[in-house]
This record gives structure tokens, C-alpha cells and sequence, in this order.
């Protein structure tokens, strides 16, 4: 692999370091596991079978690419820059879970591993996981905080339909930290048979690397279809952050083009004022350990996991993928939170404006975009993903509205 | 390298031609008196070295009951400062029983890792276990550690296979922790052959003792793995007692008693291993 010089692009380091963050720290047990996964990644990563099988899944299974969307009406209602959502929501499963789930499946496969595991927060990652499972015919645990479970009965019952296994897990608060935590433990007593197929671009090396690297088809599109569309790149990227996949899967590809702006919005809760009221781990955190990487976390005075708290139960991790924190740390993308409120709003405004439902994930993301595209000159184009559709949001938002669904 | 107490305990106990019991409670659980008054009773109850768990939220190599203990102890006001304050207080009475601090990175590298070395060892402290903290990530603690004086006891599983144990053994000290089970503390029981096929294959390529620990729960066990292993490191059943002598989830006056019985019989299987295989 050639590196060109001054590129944001080029890390980890063997080691799995971007900066201070990333690494491998997990127990001894997994230890072996992890580094015959890089092995084996970076083999299937030189091979054109791999990519071009991948690729033909992609288009053919997963529905990509997908479209690159002027939001005109948005655009006009907003009254300033101009608006383009990548609509990764309209992929199969309605997530950008899916590309990195297939990536995963196939390395799985090609490591001759015969069952699969993971953890899912929303649920979006747990029903892309049993998809590919099904799919390709192995039979998959995913675990789940049972406060999840219970704020996404949609979800849980799609992955029951896909022939999962559905395990709640009632340690901490039961939530996605917690789920994971659970997911390890599988892992370290059945190493030799299982897959853990880690839904966002952290844990241990090559975990935040090879999920990037799946995501990145979302960049490396909508890099493309923008050129095609006005013939330059967007001067703003905008993409919510919870672990950060979909986030970092957008902004890889645009990390070396300077004149682009790069913005993550983190779940900002009740606010970043509200003690453990939030899940914005770099915008109220600071770096640690935990979950296998070194990187920004929710945390108090004692280096204790905090829960975190967001309306979306995808954003409510209290850590971050470490590239994001690398990139927060070298002053190249920014990160902002907004706030439960705010992502509500953004809910009914973008399914009146232009008929989508978003996931309540990527309305925290238009959040963001509503409050600086007025701002903006018209002739500027903001970029957003819309990484996932908001049918599995419908039940909640209702009762976040009072206007319970008595489901 | 300096002399610690876990090289002076294990050369004694090797002398006396016995293994070591290894204790593991959690620093803190029930609260910080019971939990103090714990560990001062556990030498006399048999125990040969003192593993304390410095509780933390997220501990994922643990099963149910560690996990339970960690939260006990948080939910009391456990934090690092105190779980160092108990083992001061420890040994102010009790200046040779070896105590090894066993926990996650996290905590560790939130007080400061400097400052977290001298304070264990001005504490009395003499080695630390962290789980994630591989062999790989040794200039973050390991080797810091050992410069302070402290031993760093490393992992050793049954996935460490011939081509990696070099790189677990190069910087370890004080004893080698090997794990008897693919999995989680406090679940499945190890196989007491496969265990000792694997601590004569570490102890081919280390003069470092090698204590055996996950999954250990009776005398029978502690007897058949302390006949080879030159120690047997209990933790799972004897937080289990600790929990299962509250009420209301606090301590009772059988809280110290029910471990320390527990101990006395797990230390008589540990006593009586080679003397049952000599005789």
C-alpha cells in the first residue's frame, strides 16, 4: 500500500493507533482471536475476489449505490444553503448497517467461522447482523440492553422473523454498552467457532479500521454522485455520531479535501449541562479505555462508565469510534451536540418537508443542518447522510409527542 | 527487579512444598468496613495471597457474581482512593501476606498512571492483574509498573497457544495467572487434566510460579488443581458468600465469617493436594 504524504487517510498504524486512540487492549483470551482477524482482513482486503464479491452484494443485495437527494423543498424552507441527503435509509434493512454487515459476513465466511454474534443498541445493527446470518445460513446471537428491547419491539421481533436469537441483557442499565460488554463475554468462551461481528467503527483493532473501510462506500458514492450532480464537492459534511460508522464512512473519503468542512452531531440529550443527561462522549467526555480502544468517554471523576442518555437508542453509547476521536483531537472535523428536543423537531419537520421519515439517529444530524444552513450563503451545498429510516422511531416519538400508540 | 512479597510468599510456600491459595475478593463489597474487615481475616483463615478487585462498571471478563460484587462495592462509594486507602490500612497490621490488585484499565489510567503506581506501592501492594492490558500495550503500565516495584502478573489462556506464551511470559513477574477456562470467571468448571497439561507446558518455559483460577468453587477443585499448580486463585465463590450473607443487600454479622470459612475449607484442600499425592 503506497501512503501519500500529509494525508488525513493513512492511519492506523500497525498497532491500531490513530494518534493517542485506538489500540487493542482486551483481555489475553481474545488476543490471538483479534490478531488472526487482522490477518485474515488484511488478506481478504488484497484479494479482488473478495471486493468484487462484496461489491455484486452490495448492489445487488443491499441496493447500492444509493441516491444522492437534493432536499429542494428543505432547502427552500431552511433559506440558505443548499441541502443533499445521502440516503443510505433507503438500503436493505433501512440502515447503513448493512455494508458493513456484508463486508463482515464475508470475512466470517473466509475465516471458516460458523456462528455468529453481535450487540445492537436501535436495533438496526442487530436486524443488518440476523440478515446476513439468514442470508448466508449461520446461526446468529444478538445481544441487547432489555430497556432496548423494550423501547424497540419492532426490531426485536424482525430479528425473530430472520431466525435470531434475541438476548436481552440486564447488567448496568441495559443498553448498548452493556450489550456489548455481554457480546465479549460470548466471545472470549466461544472463540473458536463464533464471529463477533462488531456493529460500528470502535472496539479493538481491526475493528474501527475494517468497519471504516466497509462504511466507506457511502463517501466514496456520494463523493462521486455530488461531482456529477454540481460538478464540485459539498463545502459541509454533516453526519450524526453515536459509535460513529455511518459518520466516518461519509467523511473517510473527504478527509484530504480541505475546503470541505466536516461536522459530527453527538447526542446531546438533555442537554451537555445535565449530569449523565447526555451521550456525547466528546463533546462531555474524555479519553479512555473501554471496550477494547482507547478513546473519548462518558465517564465520572473516578474513571467509571457513565450510561449516557439520548431519545435514540442507536446514539446512546458513552464512547466513540477512536478515529472520530483522533480527528476531534487534530482539530479536523468538528463535533456538536444536539439535543433530544431538537432531533424531535427535526423528526416531523423532514416528514412534512419532504415526505422521509429519518431515524431519530440522522434527525439529530438534521438538527444540526437546520441550524446552520439558514446561516449559509445559497450558492453553499451541505452534504448530509440520512443513515436510516425512522419506521422502527414511529412508536416512541409518539409517546415522546403524548400521543401514545398503545402499542 | 526487586524482591516483593510474591516472591518471597511463593519461594516459601515452595520450600514448604504446598501451593499457594489465592484469594480474590472485590475491595469495597459489601462496603468499606465489612470489606476491610475481610481482608484482614483472610491470612489467618489460610489465604497465602490477597487478590483485590478494584471494582469498575464495565468489568467483561467477569461472570455474574464479579460483576454483582463490582456493583456492590460502586453502589457503597467505592473509588480508587479508597480502595488504596484499604490496602494501607491492611497492612498497617499485616506486613507480609502478598496483595495483588486485580481490575480494568480504565480506573487506572483515569487516576493517572504514574501517580497510580506509587500510590499502590506506598500503599503496600505488590502486584497488579490488568485484564485488559495485553502484552502488546506493555509500555502503558506493565513496564512502568515493574520500574515502581510492583509486579505485573499476566494472563495466560487456553488460546495462548506455544507461539504466543514467549510473548506473554517476556515481561511478566511475580507469578503467572493461567485462566482454566475459555470463558468468563465464576461459570464452567475447568478440566482439571486439560489444566495440568497446560501449566507443565507453561512452567517448561518459565521459572515464574503459575497459580491456576476461573471456575474454582470447591476444596475437591482447589485439592486436584494445587497438586501441580503452584497456586489455585479462588474469587467467584467467595464473593457468591459474601452475597449470600446480606440482608437488604447489606452486611450481617455472618458476612467475615462466611468466607473466612469458606477459605478455611478451600485452604484444606490446598494443604492437603500433594501431601494426598505423596502419601
Amino acid at each position: 500500500m503506497t501512503v501519500a504524504p500529509n494525508t488525513l487517510r493513512s492511519g492506523p498504524d500497525d498497532r491500531g493507533f490513530f494518534g493517542q486512540f485506538g489500540g487493542r487492549f482486551v483481555a489475553e483470551t481474545l488476543m490471538p482471536l483479534i490478531l488472526e482477524l487482522d490477518t485474515a482482513y488484511r488478506e481478504a482486503r488484497a484479494d479482488p475476489a473478495f471486493g468484487a464479491e462484496l461489491e455484486t452484494l452490495n448492489s445487488t443485495y443491499g441496493g447500492r449505490p444509493s441516491p444522492l437527494y437534493f432536499a429542494e423543498r428543505l432547502t427552500a424552507e431552511l433559506g440558505g444553503a443548499r441541502v443533499y441527503f445521502k440516503r443510505d435509509e433507503l438500503n436493505h434493512t433501512g440502515s447503513h448497517k448493512i455494508n458493513n454487515c456484508l463486508g463482515q459476513i464475508l470475512l466470517a465466511q473466509r475465516m471458516g467461522k460458523t456462528r455468529i454474534i453481535a450487540e445492537t443498541g436501535a436495533g438496526q445493527h442487530g436486524v443488518a447482523t440476523a440478515t446476513v446470518a439468514a442470508r448466508f445460513g449461520l446461526p446468529c446471537v444478538v445481544y441487547m440492553g432489555e430497556t432496548d428491547v423494550e423501547r424497540q419491539k419492532p426490531n426485536v421481533f424482525r430479528m425473530h422473523l430472520l431466525g435470531a436469537e434475541v438476548r436481552p441483557v440486564s447488567a448496568g442499565n441495559g443498553t448498548l454498552k452493556d450489550a456489548m460488554n455481554e457480546a465479549l463475554r460470548d466471545w472470549v468462551a466461544n472463540v473458536e467457532t463464533t464471529y463477533y461481528l462488531i456493529g460500528t467503527a470502535a472496539g479493538p483493532h481491526p475493528y474501527p479500521e475494517l468497519v471504516r473501510d466497509f462504511q466507506s462506500v457511502i463517501g466514496r458514492e456520494a463523493r462521486e454522485q455530488m461531482l456529477a450532480a454540481e460538478g464540485r464537492l459539498p463545502d459541509t459534511l454533516v453526519a450524526c455520531i453515536g459509535g460513529g460508522s455511518n459518520a466516518i464512512g461519509l467523511f473517510h473519503p473527504f478527509l484530504d479535501d480541505t475546503d470541505v468542512a466536516i461536522i459530527g452531531v453527538e447526542a446531546g440529550g438533555h442537554g451537555l449541562e445535565t449530569e449523565n443527561g447526555h451521550a456525547a462522549s466528546m463533546s462531555g467526555g474524555r479519553p479512555g479505555v473501554l471496550h477494547g480502544n482507547r478513546t473519548y468517554l462518558l465517564q465520572d471523576d473516578d474513571g467509571q462508565i457513565l450510561e449516557g442518555h439520548s431519545i435514540s437508542a442507536g446514539l446512546d453509547y458513552p464512547g466513540v469510534g477512536p478515529e472520530h476521536a483522533w480527528l476531534k483531537e487534530t482539530g479536523r472535523v468538528s463535533y456538536v451536540p444536539a439535543t433530544d428536543a431538537e432531533a424531535l423537531e427535526a423528526f416531523q419537520f423532514l416528514t412534512r418537508v419532504e415526505g422521509i421519515i429519518p431515524a431519530l439517529e440522522p434527525a439529530h444530524a438534521l438538527a444540526h443542518v437546520m441550524k446552520i444552513a439558514p446561516k449559509m450563503d445559497r450558492e453553499q451545498i451541505i452534504l448530509m447522510n440520512l443513515c436510516g429510516r425512522g419506521d422502527k422511531d414511529v412508536f416512541a416519538v409518539a409517546e415522546h409527542l403524548g400521543l401514545g400508540l398503545g402499542s | 527487579m526487586i524482591t516483593t512479597r510474591i516472591d518471597t510468599r511463593f519461594a516459601a510456600l515452595r520450600s514448604e512444598g504446598r501451593a499457594a491459595l489465592v484469594t480474590f475478593v472485590t475491595a469495597g463489597d459489601p462496603d468499606f468496613d465489612t470489606s476491610l474487615e475481610i481482608v484482614k481475616a483472610l491470612p489467618a483463615a489460610g489465604a497465602d495471597v490477597i487478590e483485590l478487585g478494584m471494582p469498575f462498571s464495565d468489568p467483561m471478563a467477569e461472570g455474574p457474581p464479579v460483576q454483582a460484587s463490582s456493583q456492590r462495592a460502586l453502589a457503597a462509594g467505592q473509588t480508587m482512593v479508597r480502595t488504596l486507602d484499604l490496602v494501607r490500612r491492611f497492612r498497617e497490621g499485616d506486613p507480609d501476606t502478598p496483595i495483588v490488585l486485580m481490575g480494568y484499565y480504565n480506573p487506572i489510567f483515569s487516576y493517572g498512571n504514574d501517580r497510580f503506581i506509587a500510590d499502590a506501592r506506598d500503599a503496600g501492594a505488590d502486584g497488579l492483574i490488568v485484564v485488559d492490558l495485553p502484552p502488546e500495550a506493555d509500555d502503558e503500565l506493565c513496564l512502568p509498573a515493574r520500574e515502581g516495584g510492583l509486579n505485573f502478573i499476566r494472563l495466560a489462556t487456553p488460546t495462548t497457544d506455544d507461539n504466543r506464551l514467549p510473548t506473554v511470559l517476556a515481561n511478566a513477574s511475580g507469578f503467572i495467572y493461567y485462566v482454566s477456562i475459555l470463558g468468563i470467571t465464576g461459570t464452567a468448571s475447568p478440566d482439571t487434566g486439560a489444566v495440568q497439561t497446560a501449566v507443565q507446558r507453561i512452567k517448561r518455559r518459565t521459572t515464574l510460579p503459575v497459580a491456576v483460577g476461573f471456575g474454582v468453587k470447591t476444596e475437591d477443585q482447589a485439592r486436584a488443581i494445587a497438586a501441580d499448580a503452584d497456586g489455585v486463585v479462588v474469587g467467584s465463590a467467595l464473593v457468591n458468600a459474601v452475597r449470600d450473607s446480606l440482608e437488604d443487600g447489606r452486611a450481617t454479622a455472618r458476612t467475615v465469617g462466611s468466607v473466612t470459612d469458606l477459605v478455611r475449607t478451600l485452604a484444606r484442600g490446598v494443604g492437603e493436594a500433594r501431601a494426598g499425592v505423596t502419601a
